[in-house]
């Protein structure tokens, strides 16, 4: 049965995300002092690392590390296996043919697949087969296992969580990193040129300077 | 292993290397050597880009593979028209703005700073560069920031000067940040949606996925991402600051690349990353892009009119421009992608060489205001004639490259059966005449100020800057005249853009 | 002898080739006006040829080159343009020496930049003359205006800088806002923008029939140097200019490349058959009528003399308007013609009006009391001039009155006529009247004793001019044989 709440719950990872970033955004808009800025600019950069977690994310799955019984199961179906065993990934009619495989199976892991199916996010695939399959460009991290296998329907017991946003988010922090570094670099040479960090008092000191002579002029006639 | 083949990948890994490089240099007593080398760097990567461009001309497009491994795994460095056209353009800019930067920058920025301004200024350029050439979406992102966090840094640079340019840097921060985090916002909801990272795997995929909500909401937040970087209308706010405060020579380089880059980039995920053959592509273009370029126009054109502050006024006439840009896109037929594709070449070699003539005023007569402007004609005679060529260019003036921008543009308003853009367009322009015209008058024919900061001798401007300036001028005209290159590898950019993506027309 | 193409091309080189020769000249101000008439000399042989070999027949053209696809910088000579040419180049020469006693006189600022800025403007006018297509001579008319905006502007004071912003204002934006879409429309309903016998959009679908009014009135007020009411404001605006200027304006090139370009417009763009049936013209006819009469009564009202001329100019442009939206062969016939009279006349009348400014310092027609009596050259010059332009035989003005009546009747316009008859009357009012009270008034106030007849430089033009204009009254049937091609005679 399908209920409004029913579909708010289930995607209760998104509404973390999204009162996460209103928050951060809030406080980028409303805050004066630089620094708070910064805050709230690093809250909404945080609730965009978390979406991206989380939609590679697969509940009940593992980190992508093949561990010793999986290796002698695809050892072993890769003696069946249709076309020769692919070695080095690198070559590109392997990876050819390995995108080629990847591209009919229904059920990729990449969680737009999950949810336009109206499947929780989280609830394991039911193939676990196809869970396994990293869609294309997850793939790269693992090229020299996975060429054959999967059109040939290797059934690995493991489910992963795909790897992919992960990294990518990885690199969105280190970013993210230089962002608040120059940022708050940025903060202190206007402490020190203007000797205020809120933001209307540097509007009032640009103001003075600007207009200053004849603020000055009148004062002085007082 | 030929060097030509790796031909693509040579740009940013020159400049990756160069930029640290740079960074050791010492400064001596003019900060020539980083100069030099700067200059240097910058021709080789702006040689790299030329030969690209003559290469993709003759064979088509051409696809590297990082580290060889084959997209869409691997990243992808992709090359068609479209991007070369821009990749020669931001180099070409840049190869200007190094030899021309030296006497602006000494009087502008502390000398022990200047290795660490050239350095800053080549990883702008790289990341500029990276975000045109490759053909991975987030590898798009990755190097949006390495070009803006620079740009954060060039344009704090001109605290010097006048210490505004921190705010100002610390807002473009912000607002930069808050743009580029909805970029990667929009970038997941493509990949959830999708699967995939490569812009024409995209392309394919998303034909055929069935969430069609989550790839509308991707564009949503890219175009919003993309727009605050772009300064398009009306999340410019960032822009008049940072183009005003900044040191001269950079505004003359961002001005003349860096909002085309962004400007760029939503054409390449409206066209072949998500594809025009959408309906809300098509409604997006139509209801969203077009009239926000037309207000943009009108505004920004306008608000330019009432300014003080020569840099100001060519930052808010910026933002207009952009404005036609975004119109020509929003026509969603093939001429008017090629009319914006056209105006964005040439709109950075008309706003390259007004900044560099405001910096040279800057130079010499100390100031960027319409007073330092008075009587210009007499006392500094290259730089003022070079000033209005180029502000005619500006206007749109026959034999000059934003004359064929003009025509292009409004022959697609025509050809899209919009005869009601095509006034708007030449109305908006007539804008550009006023303000453009005052100025001129003001060069022309008042009298140089005698009292004021401005009054006193001064000197036409040193050679060394005169020459990328008038290089530049004469680039006006002579694309102004030979539209082989523009009008005709746009069109065909154009085509290449649009037959991907089933486009009327 | 060169051929007549090049002779096209090198009628666009001679004005360049004087303009580096003045700068280059510069300093010795002997040699630099030198440089200016030879320059003139070889335009106005230039022409004669290319005007000898169109009436032999040829249509000679020159291929500059090709901006974007289908869009060139190209000439070819016909009977109107090369008409234009002539006119054009020769005043030039008359209009140059004139210049260099009337500067001489004044001991101007900045000859030599006037000097540069004189010989490209007759180099684009000469482009106007020869454009092939709708582009080029769009190119050429936008040069001739950022040409001729030091030249109004050159006094540098406040009144001139207004003058010139206005000038500069409705010249440009009328071009840029109004005929630049015009031209682009065309081009991109038609696919070209050439100059086509018969027209270019009649011949494209039926669908343009429609706009055709509209595309019309773009046209018509787009041509901004045509000074068709409401868009004549630059013209009397720009009499800030120092008289030679005024003269080039209203006779030699400005404002006639705008009309002329209308004239082109009309029978080739359009082509008079299917203005006649799309009825493009018939709105346009009436603004024309309007701003003749107009026009002729604002310039009753003035007392300054140039302002008086300047009106003048706007009423008889109206003429060669209203002659082209008629859309019969006898009223294009009618405005072609009114180009050449219009241009000997108008030129002798500011060229008296300089003549007598230098010679008394006097600008208002009421001051002018008695003056004849000691300038009998200048007034009577100004009287053949006036004679001219108000039509009244033997001067050559008379003749385009005739031909626009007569294509008015063909028209069925009976109004026109009316229009036309009132409005010589008005130009007896008020352009007559100047010589009589001249020669015949009484003496101006107090003792015109120091006052005596303009330097030689400055009377000679003028007493050529009108008798040039007097002499064009017999060749009335060469230029009509001579011009009877376009409109298909």
């Amino acid at each position: 049965m399908f209920s409004v709440l029913e579909f708010a719950v289930e995607r209760y990872n998104y509404w973390i995300v999204i009162i996460l970033m209103m928050t951060g955004l809030y406080t980028v808009i409303t805050r004066g002092n630089l620094i708070k800025k910064m805050i709230g600019l690093n809250l909404f950069q945080t609730s965009v690392f978390i979406f991206y977690i989380t939609i590679g994310k697969v509940s009940g799955g593992t980190a992508p590390i093949y561990v010793a019984g999986d290796m002698e199961k695809l050892a072993g179906v890769k003696e069946g296996a249709h076309g020769p065993p692919a070695s080095d990934g690198a070559s590109s009619d392997n990876e050819a043919s390995l995108h080629g495989s990847v591209q009919p199976t229904p059920n990729r892991l990449d969680g737009g697949a999950n949810v336009r199916d109206g499947a929780s996010l989280h609830e394991p695939p039911a193939d676990a087969n196809s869970a396994n399959t990293l869609n294309g460009s997850a793939a790269d991290s693992l090229p020299d296992i996975e060429g054959a296998p999967y059109g040939s329907g290797a059934v690995i017991d493991t489910v992963y969580s795909n790897p992919l946003p992960s990294v990518l988010i990885l690199t969105a922090i280190v970013v993210g990193i230089a962002t608040t570094a120059v940022g708050l670099a940025l903060a202190v040479r206007i402490r020190e040129a203007y000797g205020s960090i809120e933001e209307d008092e540097l509007l009032a000191a640009d103001d003075l300077a600007e207009f200053g002579a004849a603020t000055n002029s009148d004062g002085a006639a007082r | 292993m030929n060097v030509i083949e790796q031909l693509p990948v040579i740009p940013v890994i020159a400049l990756l290397v160069a930029a640290p490089v740079t960074i050791l240099l010492p400064n001596g007593a003019t900060g020539r050597t980083p100069y030099l080398w700067a200059t240097l760097v910058s021709w080789a990567a702006f040689a790299a880009c030329v030969k690209l461009l003559a290469t993709v001309a003759e064979t088509g497009p051409v696809s590297y593979s990082i580290g060889d491994w084959a997209p869409p795994i691997g990243i992808e460095y992709r090359i068609d028209l479209a991007n070369a056209l821009v990749l020669t353009l931001v180099s070409g800019i840049a190869a200007l703005v190094a030899p021309f930067s030296l006497p602006s920058v000494r009087s502008e920025i502390d000398l022990r700073q200047i290795n660490l301004f050239y350095s800053a200024f080549l990883i702008c350029l790289l990341g500029l560069l990276g975000v045109t050439i490759t053909g991975d979406a987030f590898n798009v992102f990755v190097f949006l920031e390495i070009s803006s966090l620079s740009t954060y840094a060039l344009i704090a640079l001109g605290a010097r000067t006048d210490r505004r340019a921190l705010t100002a840097s610390f807002n473009y921060l912000i607002m930069g940040t808050i743009g580029a985090t909805f970029f990667v916002i929009g970038l997941g909801l493509l990949y959830q949606a999708t699967g995939t990272l490569n812009m024409a795997d995209i392309k394919i995929k998303a034909a055929d996925a069935a969430g069609i909500g989550m790839i509308e909401a991707g564009l949503a937040f890219i175009i919003v991402g993309i727009g605050l970087k772009a300064a398009m209308f009306p999340m410019h706010l960032w822009m008049p600051n940072a183009y005003a405060y900044a040191p001269s020579a950079v505004t003359a380089f961002i001005a003349a690349a860096s909002t085309k880059v962004a400007v760029y980039v939503i054409i390449r995920f409206v066209y072949s990353v998500i594809g025009s053959e959408f309906a809300f592509v098509q409604a997006a273009l139509t209801y969203i892009l077009m009239p926000l370029g037309i207000a943009g126009m009108f505004f920004a054109s306008l608000v330019a009119f009432f300014q003080a502050d020569v840099k100001r006024m060519l930052a808010y006439s910026s933002i207009g421009q952009i404005g036609y840009m975004l119109l020509g896109i929003g026509l969603a037929t093939k001429a008017g992608l090629a009319a914006s594709l056209v105006h964005l070449f040439n709109h950075g070699l008309m706003k390259g060489a007004l900044f560099m003539a405001v910096a040279c005023v800057a130079l010499r007569v100390g100031g960027r205001s319409v007073d330092a402007f008075r009587g210009l004609a007499r006392r500094m005679p290259f730089t003022a004639s070079a000033f209005i060529f180029s502000g005619l260019s500006l206007v749109g003036v026959p034999l000059t490259v934003g004359f064929i921008s003009k025509w292009t543009l409004v022959t697609a308003s025509f050809g899209a059966d919009k005869p009601w853009a095509a006034f708007l367009i030449v109305a908006s322009s007539l804008i550009a005449v006023a303000y453009v015209g005052r100025l001129i008058e003001i060069i022309l024919l008042r009298e140089a100020p005698t009292t004021g900061p401005f009054a006193g001798p001064v000197r036409e401007a040193p050679l060394s800057m005169l020459i990328p300036l008038w290089t530049l001028v004469a680039a006006n005209v002579y694309f102004g005249l030979d539209t082989d290159l523009t009008v005709n590898l746009a069109t065909r950019a154009a085509e290449a853009l649009v037959s991907v993506s089933g486009l009327p027309r | 002898m060169i051929s007549p193409g090049l002779a096209i091309a090198l009628s666009i080189a001679a004005p360049l080739a004087g303009f580096f020769a003045v700068w280059a000249l510069g300093k010795f101000e002997n040699l630099r006006e030198a440089a200016t008439l030879a320059a003139g000399v070889v335009l106005l042989a230039l022409t004669l040829t290319v005007f000898v070999a169109v009436g032999a027949g040829e249509r000679p053209g020159y291929r500059l080159f090709e901006v974007i696809d289908g869009l060139t910088i190209s000439f070819r000579a016909e009977p109107l343009g090369a008409m234009f040419a002539v006119v054009a180049s020769a005043l030039w020469i008359v209009n140059s020496v004139y210049s260099i006693g009337y500067m001489r006189g004044h001991r101007e600022k900045h000859q030599t930049r006037f000097y540069m800025c004189f010989a490209i403007a007759i180099g684009s006018a000469m482009g106007v003359a020869y454009a092939e297509n709708l582009f080029t001579l769009f190119v050429f008319y936008e040069i001739l205006t950022l040409s001729t905006f030091p030249l109004v502007t050159h006094k540098g004071d406040a009144a001139a800088r207004n003058g010139g912003r206005i000038y500069l204002g409705i010249l440009m934006g009328t071009s840029i806002g109004l005929l630049l879409p015009a031209i682009i429309w065309t081009a991109s309903l038609t696919g070209t923008t050439d100059f086509v016998d018969g027209g270019i959009l009649a011949r494209a679908s039926e669908a343009t029939k429609p706009i055709a009014g509209f595309l019309m009135a773009l046209f018509a007020f787009g041509v901004g140097k045509a000074a068709l009411m409401p868009a004549h404001g630059w013209l009397p605006n720009a009499m800030v200019a120092p008289t030679p200027v005024s003269a080039f304006l209203h006779a030699v090139a400005v404002v006639k490349a705008g009309v002329f370009a209308l004239l082109k417009i009309a029978i080739y763009i359009f082509g008079l058959d299917f203005m006649r049936e799309s009825g493009a013209g018939a709105p346009i006819v009436w603004i024309a009528g309007g701003s003749i009469l107009l026009a002729s009564a604002i310039a009753m009202h003035r007392d300054n003399l140039k302002a008086r001329l300047a009106y003048s100019t706007v009423s008889q442009l109206a003429y060669v308007t209203l002659g082209a939206m008629l859309a019969t062969s006898m009223g294009a016939m009618g405005g072609a013609m009114q180009i050449a009279m219009h241009a000997a006349g108008k030129m002798t009348l500011f060229m008296c009006a300089g003549a007598i400014y230098v010679a008394t310092h006097k600008t208002l027609v009421s001051e002018m009391n008695g003056l004849g009596r000691t300038m009998p050259y200048t007034f009577g010059a100004f009287a053949l001039g006036a004679a001219s332009i108000v039509g009244l035989p033997p001067m050559g003005g008379s003749w385009p009155k005739f031909f626009l009546m007569l294509g008015a009747a063909d028209a069925s316009q009976l109004a026109m006529i009316v229009v036309l008859i009132v409005s010589s009357l008005l130009n007896v009012v008020y352009l007559m009247s100047i010589p009589i009270r001249a020669f015949y008034g009484g003496e101006a106030g107090n003792g015109p004793t120091s006052i005596k007849e303009a330097p030689l430089l400055c009377v000679a033009p003028p007493v050529f001019t009108a008798a040039v204009a007097f002499t064009l009254f017999f060749m009335a049937d060469l230029l009509y044989d001579y011009l009877a091609p376009i409109v298909g005679g």
